[in-house]
């Protein structure tokens, strides 16, 4: 009786309880450990990349940063495009294991120490990120009931940010044990990140419908069209996330230039510099579950403007400056916690299912981009202005577009 | 039937991942043989050794009676060790602080020692990198770790500014004056250093990583030719007198700080990497002095 009940709410596309009646449903798990997994994979060659680069290859650093900014503007339009195959042919899984398995092969293109060859890991490794992200984000919001989402995305993040924290310490310690030996490093990277793709080959079931073999019968042939797709952004409810998520991408200076600004600003050792970056990471991890439960009982709206208030927060307290790193970074991971996965969880229910995957990639592409040129503005106005009042402006901006964003968003839950 | 079958490929991809590991791990060290360092040319070689002794290091330069060794320690956070020796290699200060080793140098004394590491953040950080640059006299064991601290006058004026940057210190023979890169405002300059009064003046734009002739009357410095990251760089040398700059025969694009073999000839590491030689007056062509080799100097 509870089974076929919870079947039927399945299939109208609104499991109310996940299957087994646990509120965070084994997809979601499963997908969680093959973020995780892959993560450690990830971040262990990004830790020690630029390392090998100069050290190792003697590449200039100038080189290395044009690199990376150009393949994370390009990575856009490839999100969008794996969101919309995800669609198309309803092949969420497969999709998204394309995309980790092209990261995971992306690490042997390493090994070869020539500048094109690099440059293709490098790109492969992005696409393969770009290609994944909205089809499993869809994932988690097909297997997770709606008034679940907040949880469901903060346990997947949790999962995700567990990874990113351990692959820098799993690549020093390798680096440590072979003493420089990054080829080494990228090996394991490979094994690692293989061992994620079969985890979600054999764990991660596909979304309802195709993936799983039983079509409803009013289901057409294949999926929507990149016309319907790209319709969304004129969908009432939708339209208004997509203006907020991109407006507030645009003020929000990039994880970078803050720590950058944060280490200038309060005089911290450049050797823990590194460091950084995890402390953020550490407070995301611990509260995106309980945000995410936040989120669902008072509505998504809340959460996701207090979390850029948290960030305007992070701000004030580099420029006044008050509370040293610890609240700046507390503040900051704060930030993520309530506004990362939420945002999914925002979006998700206002797009229909059959256009899951491509609705939460215009989502992301549209902060994205926001960030993207943000990044760009801020940039300019610490050359033209200095890095205080170039802060300072960014600030008044992020106020500017809370405000706006909280207007724009007043209906949304 | 599943568990076991990814626990199966888990423990393949493991035993891949440890025995190449171990493989890794077990490769012979470079063999080290005692030494001294002899006079003439030094480059660091494909091993990561200095040609002629067993050290290794990612940057070495020598001058006078000591050199400097400067080694990338892994670890987290990375890690650089600068070594400064006798030229019989005996150790005689070790520092540690935070970043990877870019350039070095050694007054011609072997009185003052500096060095530029960049610090570089992890995937967050968006602008890549920046620089810190030390300075340690060895005669007093005063040390400043980063001399980002010293007055600065851009065009005469006193400069304050949080994106101050130094990188490339070259000494002259007095073992107070130096000369050095400062970046700040999206620009780069050549700034002229008083090490007693801790004053740095600004002589010039667009001068990177300068290098001062042992005759200490010219700079081999890096010009900035082309914006991005496509060879931007030309290298050139400043009469400190004339204040005149003559662009040098190597047409390619130059990041390093060159080392002068003479008077007349400067020596520079290329992409490759390999060192090459010119002539510093504009003059000749190109020269490969010493393949799979970068970091030369020219010890006397």
């Amino acid at each position: 009786m509870y089974l076929a009940a919870s079947r039927a709410r399945q299939d109208t596309g609104d499991p109310a309880t996940a299957p087994g009646g646990r509120r965070v449903a084994g997809a979601v798990i499963a997908l969680g450990s093959v973020s995780l997994v892959t993560d450690v994979s990830s971040e262990m060659v990004t830790a020690v990349l630029p390392l090998y680069l100069v050290i190792g290859l003697g590449l200039s650093p100038l080189q290395f940063g044009l690199l990376d900014g150009l393949y994370n503007g390009a990575t856009a339009l490839v999100r969008l495009a794996g969101g919309h195959a995800a669609d198309r042919w309803r092949r969420h899984k497969l999709v998204a294991g394309t995309g980790y398995a092209l990261s995971a092969l992306s690490r042997l293109g390493l090994l070869a120490a020539t500048p094109a060859a690099l440059s293709t890991a490098i790109a492969a490794d992005r696409v393969g990120k770009g290609i994944r992200t909205a089809p499993r984000d869809a994932l988690i919001t097909l297997h997770s009931a709606e008034h679940h989402l907040g949880r469901a995305f903060g346990v997947h993040r949790a999962m995700d940010t567990t990874g990113a924290m351990l692959g820098p310490l799993v690549a020093f310690a390798l680096l440590w044990l072979t003493a420089g030996a990054y080829d080494a490093v990228f090996v394991v990277s490979f094994c690692i990140g293989a061992l994620g793709l079969l985890i979600l080959i054999a764990f991660v079931p596909g979304a309802a419908g195709r993936d799983t073999g039983s079509t409803s019968p009013a289901a057409p042939r294949s999926g929507p069209s990149l016309r319907s797709t790209l319709a969304l952004v004129g969908a009432p409810g939708f339209r208004r996330v997509l203006l907020a998520a991109t407006l507030l991408g645009l003020v929000s200076v990039t994880d970078g230039f803050l720590y950058l600004v944060l280490q200038d600003r309060l005089d911290i050792d450049t050797a823990y510099f590194p460091l950084l970056p995890l402390g953020s990471a550490a407070v995301y991890l611990v509260l995106a579950v309980p945000l995410g439960r936040l989120a669902d009982r008072i509505g998504r709206r809340t959460p996701f403007l207090l979390g850029h208030l948290a960030l305007l927060g992070a701000y004030a307290a580099v420029l006044v400056p008050v509370g040293g790193p610890v609240l700046v970074l507390l503040l900051h991971g704060i930030y993520y916690a309530a506004t990362d996965g939420v945002l999914m969880a925002l979006g998700g229910p206002l797009v229909p299912r059959e256009r899951r995957a491509g609705g939460l990639a215009l989502l992301q592409t549209g902060q994205a981009t926001g960030r993207l040129l943000a990044s760009v503005l801020f940039g300019a106005a610490w050359t033209a202005w200095g890095m205080t009042p170039a802060l300072v402006a960014a600030a008044c901006a992020l106020a500017v577009g809370l405000g706006a964003a909280a207007v724009i968003l007043r209906d949304a839950r | 039937m599943k568990v076991m079958a990814v626990v199966a490929a888990g423990v393949v991809l493991a035993a891949v991942a440890v025995g190449y590991t171990v493989h890794a791990a077990d490769r012979p060290a470079p063999e080290t043989a005692p030494g001294a360092i002899a006079p003439g040319l030094h480059v660091r070689t494909a091993d990561g050794t200095v040609s002629g002794t067993s050290l290794s290091c990612h940057r070495f330069y020598a001058a006078g009676d000591a050199a400097v060794c400067l080694a990338a320690k892994p670890g987290f956070p990375p890690k650089t060790t600068a070594t400064v020796l006798g030229r019989d290699l005996t150790t005689r200060h070790e520092v540690e602080f935070g970043g990877t080793p870019n350039r070095a140098r050694v007054s011609p004394s072997g009185r003052m020692v500096s060095w530029t590491v960049f610090v570089s953040g992890d995937s967050y950080t968006a602008s890549g990198f920046s620089t810190r640059t030390g300075i340690l006299d060895t005669r007093t064991g005063y040390l400043v770790k980063n001399m980002e601290s010293i007055q600065l006058y851009l065009d005469g004026r006193r400069h304050h500014a949080p994106d101050v940057n130094f990188w490339g210190v070259t000494f002259a023979a007095d073992d107070n004056r130096f000369y050095a890169t400062v970046a700040t405002g999206g620009r780069t300059y050549l700034v002229e250093g008083d090490m007693a009064a801790w004053t740095a003046r600004t002589l010039r734009a667009n001068a990177e990583c300068p290098s001062l002739s042992p005759d200490g009357t010219r700079i081999a410095f890096k010009k900035r030719v082309l914006p991005g990251a496509d060879d931007p760089w030309r290298l050139h040398v400043l009469d400190l007198a004339t204040l005149r700059e003559t662009p040098l025969a190597e047409t390619r694009s130059v990041d390093d700080q060159a080392a002068w073999l003479d008077d007349r000839t400067l020596a520079y590491a290329l992409p490759g990497p390999d060192v090459w030689k010119v002539p510093a007056d504009g003059s000749g062509a190109p020269e490969l002095l010493a393949a799979d080799a970068s970091s030369p100097s020219m010890a006397p």
